[in-house]
């Protein structure tokens, strides 16, 4: 959509505490920031991880569930699956190019996430390994993502607010389709509901761990949450998704694997146990088997399409040289 | 045909946080003769905060005639919300 010859090769500015002041004051009057504005190197280079980090996240969340597409149990469950995926390889697309806009690269973002430099979320480091993890990913993962990215459709930043305008229309389904799937097993046969409620157990915490540390602990938070580049923090949005999931799982006689989860009259909401945030940084830092698996299939992909996209451009070269020399030939 | 003044595409911006929407076109000598000519043209009643030209014969456009193998229309209904049953009690989804 844009191009990073929109933006100045320099794109630092003089950081003076006026500058400073008034780009806030832009950022608290709603105005939204686009890419040849001057901005804050703080703000460019939050907006680069994160974005980058989104988009690499959509890239490699196609793996989990592409390894269920071919054996998805009816043409209706395969025909949702296979589009579903397709969405999360067009909304990386659509983040990597606003993410351009902000002078990175698309050759560097993906040298950044095939060496372990870049991170994506944690949630696809886990194995999909029965039928009803899909079911239980749509429901959980996708909402949860949701839950994330709907504020994130009025990020101050321009260009990635327009990108997530367009990821939640289209996002719109996956999480009903995930739901309808769990829906199935949990009326199911008893070996189903046991099936989707093993699944439930291992996708639960793992879900509520994507919304990222506590508040208390969240590194970025308070600059993100003043650049509005954030909406809200990460515990208000953990708390808004368990409220939504609680009766979700109820009305399907699904237990959600916390002892400690009851509803608090006080505070509207429901109380959970505590998180295991070892595990977290386990996962995000890449430990374990499919974190490898996850990069090695990407770099795979990236490697064998190395003759392609050199082939693609000899082409293009061939049919520009040839267009030149029609003219010539002609006279 | 030597001597004809070029044809740019005008997009404008009607403001942060909006995208760019193509609203016509006008012949101009270089890049910079169109930015002015667009901004005299197209945004005389505050129409706009930014402009982008492009040359038309850079845009590349798809051949009508392939709409249909182009753009399905309605019958993979399975990327649209309301294909899935979703009980009401649940709320909102």
């Amino acid at each position: 959509m844009y191009s990073q010859g929109l933006i100045g090769a320099d794109g630092r500015s003089e950081e003076t505490p006026e500058f400073l002041a008034a780009f806030q004051a832009r950022v608290d009057a709603e105005t939204k920031i686009e890419p040849n504005d001057d901005m804050p190197e703080g703000y460019r280079r939050t907006l680069v991880r994160q974005i980058g980090q989104h988009a690499h996240s959509e890239i490699v969340g196609m793996l989990p569930e592409g390894n269920w597409i071919t054996r998805a149990p009816s043409l209706r469950r395969k025909a949702a699956l296979l589009a579903k995926v397709q969405d999360e390889g067009g909304h990386g697309l659509y983040l990597y190019s606003a993410a351009e806009t902000l002078g990175v690269s698309r050759k560097q973002m993906t040298e950044e996430l095939l060496d372990g430099r870049a991170k994506y979320s944690s949630i696809f480091n886990y194995p999909t390994l029965s039928w009803a993890d899909i079911g239980i990913i749509g429901w959980l993962v996708d909402g949860a993502a949701i839950m994330n990215q709907i504020p994130l459709c009025r990020c101050s930043y321009g260009p990635y607010a327009r990108a997530m305008i367009r990821v939640c229309k289209e996002e719109s389904f996956h999480q009903r389709q995930g739901y309808e799937i769990v829906m199935k097993l949990a009326q199911g046969t008893p070996e189903q509901k046991a099936m989707v409620q093993d699944a439930l157990n291992r996708w639960w915490w793992p879900s509520i761990m994507m919304f990222g540390p506590h508040d208390a602990d969240s590194q970025h938070s308070d600059q993100s949450m003043a650049w509005k580049i954030k909406r809200f923090t990460n515990d208000e949005l953990r708390q808004k998704f368990i409220d939504a999931t609680v009766p979700q799982a109820e009305y399907l006689d699904l237990t959600l694997p916390d002892p400690d989860l009851k509803w608090n009259e006080e505070k509207g909401g429901y109380d959970h146990g505590p998180i295991d945030w070892d595990e977290f940084w386990r996962v995000v830092k890449g430990f374990g088997p499919m974190a490898k698996d996850r990069v090695k299939a990407r770099k795979k992909a990236w490697d064998d399409g190395e003759w392609v996209r050199e082939a693609a451009l000899a082409h293009a070269e061939k049919r520009k040289a040839r267009a030149q020399a029609a003219p010539m030939a002609a006279e | 045909m030597s001597g004809e003044v070029p044809l740019w595409e005008v997009f404008i911006r009607p403001r942060n946080g909006l995208a760019h929407k193509h609203v016509g076109s006008l012949h101009a000598t270089d890049e910079v003769m169109a930015l002015q000519a667009a901004r005299d043209v197209y945004t005389r009643r505050g129409e706009g905060n930014s402009i982008w030209v492009v040359a038309s014969n850079a845009i590349t456009a798809s051949d009508p005639d392939q709409a249909g193998e182009n753009f399905e229309p309605g019958e993979k209904i399975y990327r649209h919300p309301t294909f899935y049953e979703i009980p009401d009690e649940v709320g909102h989804m």
